[in-house]
């Protein structure tokens, strides 16, 4: 909102000046471009670093693939990778919208009456250190083998960061905040929607965030127990098969999927949290 | 300890008063006291004949705080709307002025759609008395508005609430540490001693109006700051 199309106007008439502009300017570009392109050179250097110790090494096919093989799985089997990424994709996005949906009602519950916070809150503390793979099979015995219990699994592990930053978010109001809706009169629900939703929502996106990437997580090793599509099960039958191409072909496809959730959660984030100053990726 | 102990203060409609005394005399306090902020431990809290819980439901009060509190989320418009959302979303009477006029006459055309962190420190404040009078309120309850903010703002800042006062005929009674700031904004400085928080003088203040920051230069204001000072010695 600040106006520097004057500041620019008056620099303009003075070429010592233009040309120190131009200069800052066109270092402000180097900079960028350099900011893009090292992430680039980093893969680059990791594939060629991995591409020579297996041809160095002769590392046997079945114990870790070439770059070229797994490309060439990638390509071959694009179909096939693709079939076991729908169910997994399904059941991780239902996790994260269940599981998160729960968390912020349960946030709201915990902030409007303080004795369940602290009836339920350490339960809640105690079911999030039961580690997902001790979780899972317990959920596969009260759930069946369909897509269910991935979906629990997803949505479990999503559940406790979003509560707790949420409840977090909820509470952090600045008193002062408080103090002017006590001044306006303002009922506990307008203050819910007109204050504390508000402040809650950069706590809830940094939990998102961590919730995108570990619900896919929840997802496969949900599949790691009594299925036999998805990427957790594509995995398993990769290993016992010696086939390494095809595992790290489904890695790369999970993670993929990974990466562009966690992207559209931020895009999300930043449409939503329009007020706060630009934020680096 | 008591804060404050039989303090009964009347103001003339449209006056402006500062409140001045030693830290820990109560006059933030006293101004929470009525803003129904705080309840009296015992005794009861008169406000224009109102309890103070009356008075603070029929938006008789208005409040700035020392620290703008403007909601991050909402431009500079939908901050001073904010009085209007709330509190049984009462609408705005006929002669009030709309949130667009109130920042308009604060000083802020054209910053409607600004975000409070484009805003500076006194811009932030000046949006934070707009929204205090969108509740066109009988009283303002003003908490050293200006205490945080750097003196060539708050200078101006001063200059600007005078102007203010002028155009909206408000009540205005106002906290203060800064003993040149009550001589130069008030009709009447309310000084108060502390242990108990009591009032200690009532001092009239007869520069007249409009007021520009050269009368601090002025003999006369001189004297009656030295004269502020004296009695604040003895509080």
């Amino acid at each position: 909102m600040a106006q520097p199309a004057a500041i620019a106007a008056n620099s303009i008439e003075d070429p010592a000046l233009a040309a120190a502009e131009a200069q800052y300017f066109a270092a402000k570009r180097a900079r960028a471009w350099r900011r893009r392109a090292m992430p680039a050179v980093g893969v680059v250097t990791l594939i060629a670093v991995w591409f020579a110790l297996v041809e160095i090494l002769k590392v046997k096919p079945f114990i870790a693939p070439s770059p070229q093989a797994v490309l060439h799985t990638l390509v071959d089997k694009f179909g096939m990778l693709m079939e076991n990424l729908v169910p997994t994709a399904i059941e991780a996005v239902s996790g994260f919208l269940v599981g998160n949906f729960c968390a912020i009602l349960v946030a709201t519950l915990f902030v409007h009456k303080k004795a369940a916070e602290e009836a339920f809150f350490p339960i809640v503390v105690i079911i999030n250190t039961i580690p997902v793979v001790a979780k899972a099979p317990i959920l596969v015995l009260l759930m069946g083998y369909g897509l269910e219990p991935k979906i629990a699994i997803a949505a479990l592990i999503c559940f406790f960061p979003t509560l707790v930053n949420m409840v977090r978010g909820l509470e952090s109001v600045n008193p002062q905040t408080m103090e002017l809706m006590h001044v306006l009169s303002a009922n506990k629900r307008e203050i819910f929607f007109k204050v504390r939703l508000y402040n809650s929502l950069p706590y809830l996106f940094s939990a998102l965030k961590i919730a995108s990437s570990t619900a896919v997580i929840g997802a496969i090793v949900g599949e790691w127990i009594g299925t036999n599509t998805g990427i957790g099960a594509l995995i398993v039958q990769a290993t016992y098969a010696f086939d390494s191409a095809l595992l790290y072909a489904t890695v790369i496809v999970g993670s993929a999927f990974s990466v562009t959730f966690f992207l559209i959660i931020t895009l999300i984030e930043r449409l939503v949290i329009n007020w706060q100053p630009n934020m680096a990726l | 300890m008591t804060a404050l102990q039989d303090v009964s203060l009347t103001l003339a409609q449209g006056s402006f008063v500062t409140l001045v005394g030693p830290s820990g005399c109560g006059k933030s306090t006293l101004l929470r006291v009525i803003a129904d902020l705080v309840k009296p431990t015992a005794g009861r809290v008169g406000v224009l004949g109102r309890t103070a819980e009356q008075a603070r439901r029929e938006r008789a009060i208005g409040f700035v705080f020392q620290d703008a509190a403007l909601l991050p989320w909402r431009t500079a418009l939908e901050n001073v709307e904010l009085p209007h959302e709330v509190g049984g979303r009462r609408e705005r009477p006929a002669h009030a002025r709309s949130a667009q006029e109130l920042l308009e006459l604060v000083g802020l055309a054209g910053w409607e759609k600004a975000y409070p962190h484009e805003l500076s420190g006194g811009m932030r404040q000046r949006v934070s008395i707009a929204r205090a009078l969108a509740g066109d309120p009988k009283i303002l309850l003003m908490d050293e508005p200006f205490g945080a903010l750097d003196e060539i703002t708050r200078d101006r800042l001063n200059e600007e609430l005078l102007r203010i006062w002028e155009k909206t005929k408000t009540t205005i009674l106002f906290v203060t540490h800064s003993i040149y700031e009550a001589a130069f904004l008030s009709q009447q400085v309310l000084m108060l001693a502390s242990k108990p928080g009591r009032v200690r003088e009532l001092v009239p203040v007869d520069f007249p109006l409009p007021r520009r920051l050269a009368l601090r230069d002025t003999a006369e204001f001189v004297k009656l700051a030295a004269r502020l000072r004296g009695i604040l010695e003895t509080c």
